[in-house]
Order: C-alpha cells, then sequence, then structure tokens
C-alpha cells in the first residue's frame, strides 16, 4: 500500500538529528512496549508480514508524529484485537473482562533467551531455478497495490541490474493477509541515481533493494 | 507532535512529557490486560530488556569488523557467507537471521537505510537508534545521501561513489568500515575499540588515531 511508511524520496521532515551518547530507551515505557511486542510476538498468532502491514495502516498523521514504539504499540493493539486475545474496551480499561483466544505459547523468561537466539529465519526452499541470473537487466514493476508489499514507491517502473542471488524467501505480500509463505526468489537489484531521481541527481549514487521475482520483469 | 489528540481524543498540553505519559499510561494498561490474561509473563518483559540493554549492541559489530581487519580468511568468509561467519563469533537470533556484509573501499562508500520500517542488523549492533527508524533519514537516505552525511559531520573523499542499501527485504547489512591508517599490528581487542556503531550502518568515518606520546 502507498502508506506513510513508504518514507524513501519524501522531503520536509528536516535534519538528521543524531543524539550523543543515546540511551537505549527514552522512557520506561519504551522498555515495556518492546517487551510487549515481541512476547505477543511469540504467540505465533501473526506473522513479521502481517505486523508490519498493521504499522503501515496507522493513519499518516498520526504514524509521521509518532515515534517507533509508538508505532509498534497502536499496530500491537490492532493485532491483538483482530486475532482475539484483548477487546477494545479491554484495552481502554485497562482490564481483563473476558476470556480471549489462548495462544499456541506464552512466553516466558526461561524461554527469553532460545527464543531471542533462533529469531525468525524466513529463507524457504523454491522448487524452481532463479529466472533471472547476476548481470541481468530488469524493470521493477509499477504497481499500486492497496495490500502489502515491500517494493518501495520510488523503485517501481525502474530499470536496473541484478546484483546477486540472494536466496528464497517468505513472500510478504502474500503471507502479510494470511495467504501462506509462498516463498520466491530474491534478489538485490542495482539502479544508478539518475533513473531513480532523473534530473539533478547525484551521478556517483547507486541505491539498491531487495526485490522478490515477481517484482521484476526482464528487460 | 505538536496540536495532536492525546491517546483518548482529548485536546491537551503540547509538551513532550504529557506525550509520554500518555504513552506511559496506553502501555501500562496494555501490560495490565494481557497479564491478567495470562498472554504475557511480565519477568520474560523483564529478561528481553536485559538482553538489549546489556547483551546485544555494538560491540559485537565492532568484533566481527576487527576479525575481518585482522584475518583475511575470516573476511573473505565475511564476504561470502556473512551469517556463517558472524554466528562462528556467536552472534546470531533475531534480526540477525540473513546478514550481509558490506565492505567500504577507497571507491565506495556504503550505507544501510530502511525506507519501509526499521529493519536493522540487531544481532551485531543492538537496536536502532532513534534517528534511524525517524522520517528525516528515511525519506532523504536514498535520495541525498551526501546532505545526510554532512548531518553526521561526514565528508566523503573526492572521487567516491556512494552506494546505498535499502533493507527493503530480510537481508540484515553490516557496513565493514575501511581500517585506519596507523593502525598496524594492533590486536583485535584495540581494533575493535576504534570502530564505533555509525561506521557500521555507513553514517560514520574512523580516522586514524592519535599518536600516544
Amino acid at each position: 500500500m502507498n502508506g506513510p511508511h513508504d518514507l524513501g524520496g519524501q522531503m520536509g521532515f528536516g535534519p538528521v538529528a543524531p543524539e550523543v551518547d543515546e540511551p537505549w530507551f527514552h522512557a520506561d515505557w519504551e522498555r515495556r512496549a518492546l517487551g510487549i511486542t515481541l512476547a505477543c510476538g511469540a504467540f505465533g498468532a501473526w506473522t513479521i508480514d502481517e505486523s508490519r502491514h498493521a504499522r503501515e495502516n496507522i493513519p499518516p498523521a498520526v504514524y509521521l508524529s509518532a515515534s517507533y514504539y509508538e508505532i509498534w504499540i497502536r499496530a500491537l493493539e490492532v493485532l491483538l484485537q483482530r486475532h482475539g486475545f484483548v477487546a477494545a474496551d479491554e484495552i481502554a480499561l485497562g482490564q481483563s473482562r473476558a476470556a480471549g483466544a489462548a495462544p499456541k505459547r506464552v512466553l516466558t523468561a526461561e524461554m527469553v533467551p532460545a527464543v531471542l537466539a533462533r529469531g525468525g529465519p524466513c529463507d524457504r526452499p523454491v522448487a524452481e531455478a532463479p529466472r533471472f541470473a547476476a548481470g541481468a537487466r530488469v524493470r521493477t514493476r509499477n504497481f499500486h497495490p492497496t495490500t502489502h508489499t515491500r517494493l518501495p514507491r520510488y523503485a517501481r517502473g525502474k530499470t536496473g541490474l541484478v546484483e546477486a542471488v540472494q536466496g528464497s524467501f517468505v513472500f510478504p505480500d502474500d503471507n502479510a493477509h494470511g495467504q501462506g509463505e509462498n516463498p520466491q526468489w530474491v534478489y538485490t537489484v542495482v539502479f544508478d541515481g539518475p533513473e531513480i531521481w532523473g534530473e539533478g541527481s547525484d551521478p556517483t549514487l547507486t541505491v539498491s533493494i531487495d526485490a522478490w521475482e515477481s517484482y521484476l520483469e526482464p528487460v | 507532535m505538536e496540536g495532536e489528540l492525546s491517546v483518548s481524543g482529548e485536546h491537551h498540553d503540547h509538551d513532550h512529557d504529557n506525550h509520554y505519559s500518555d504513552m506511559q499510561a496506553r502501555v501500562r494498561a496494555l501490560e495490565t490486560v494481557l497479564a491478567e490474561k495470562g498472554l504475557i509473563d511480565p519477568a520474560a518483559l523483564d529478561v528481553i530488556v536485559e538482553t538489549y540493554e546489556t547483551k546485544v549492541g555494538p560491540r559485537n559489530g565492532a568484533h566481527v569488523v576487527a576479525r575481518a581487519w585482522s584475518d583475511p580468511v575470516f573476511a573473505d568468509w565475511l564476504l561470502r557467507d556473512a551469517t556463517a561467519a558472524i554466528a562462528s563469533l556467536g552472534y546470531t537470533g533475531r534480526q540477525g537471521e540473513h546478514m550481509r556484509a558490506v565492505f567500504n573501499t577507497k571507491d565506495t562508500h556504503n550505507l544501510v537505510v530502511c525506507t519501509l520500517c526499521s529493519c536493522y542488523p540487531w544481532s551485531v549492533l543492538g537496536l536502532p537508534p532513534v534517528w534511524y527508524k525517524a522520517p528525516a533519514y528515511r525519506s532523504r537516505a536514498v535520495i541525498d545521501p551526501r546532505g545526510v552525511l554532512a548531518e553526521f559531520g561526514v565528508t566523503l573523499p573526492e572521487g567516491v561513489n556512494i552506494r546505498v542499501w535499502d533493507s527493503t527485504a530480510e537481508l540484515r547489512y553490516l557496513v565493514v568500515p575501511q581500517r585506519p591508517a596507523g593502525t598496524e599490528g594492533w590486536s583485535e581487542t584495540d581494533l575493535a575499540s576504534l570502530v564505533t556503531r555509525d561506521s557500521m550502518i555507513g553514517t560514520g568515518l574512523l580516522h586514524r588515531p592519535e599518536v600516544s606520546t
């Protein structure tokens, strides 16, 4: 979807503000937000792709004025309701009122080190050989799905070079919507700055994305 | 940040402390409900937070870089199979499942961004800084990377090309900065102490260390 999250090339946000000796967290609620988000992710009820799509669906004015942990919490509230774990009135009240869905697992303190160390690998085998090889010229599709995609707007309908075949991975555009993992080959595709940004582009700039095979057409 | 509604839909004073206390209340309410329902174990949250406050951080990445500078066989492995090479030093797991290392050279400077969200190699750098996740960096890194670098006080030497890696899939990128001149014969530990977090994102350069007297 063309949501507020798809920021590449947008303007008007001002200078980057690096912080000297930045702390890991700026308030205690950020610590809890990280912990709650990861602990609820461990239910196994939704995928990282569904989670990202929930964040992208936050209204633009809210998304752009929120810190990232706030974005996480707003999306998590949506996911918890969508999957029946918590009701809206319970979130508003901060009180449990009725039993909800039961998760496949509840993360306990003892489980945390192993769960974090394992992470969530998303490489999956694909039967077919890759359609493109390193060195191939490709054009990215020009599409505007209202659903989840990982092809940024600035890189749609652009011609670039396949630099590497990176392996085969879960396809987020389907997986975000419960349509299965449907893995595809992923390629690093590199574009010249002027191909993307046109007149006045930095001539010494190249930009790469990691693109699923169905994002690409041969040139 | 200015002029927004609070989470309850009521206007409130436009200062960050109030916004923070809104979020403090909102997150506390959520944690309370989830704990009452037996869906989260608050002790598990403590372990998660402790892990990312004390165990996982850019010292991990600095170790990887220092090893690559010291050991050409390791550097070659890192180039070919970063996930395995990094795992051999004990750094694995969440947001580091599929690693790629990109090496700065005298001709090319690498810069990493995630324009679509906040993808970042947690296993080697820890949690991302606020600026990495904020719109200013995510919007401009791909169109005006030299302008962004200037805001970090970084100017690339004449003739250096810039390559921006937008982390749009599940690959996580670690920049291997160039080894500063004047560090010949240094131990891996001393080398690692030179490597900054920003140099491994591409927003920092490493300089020749001060000559000790």
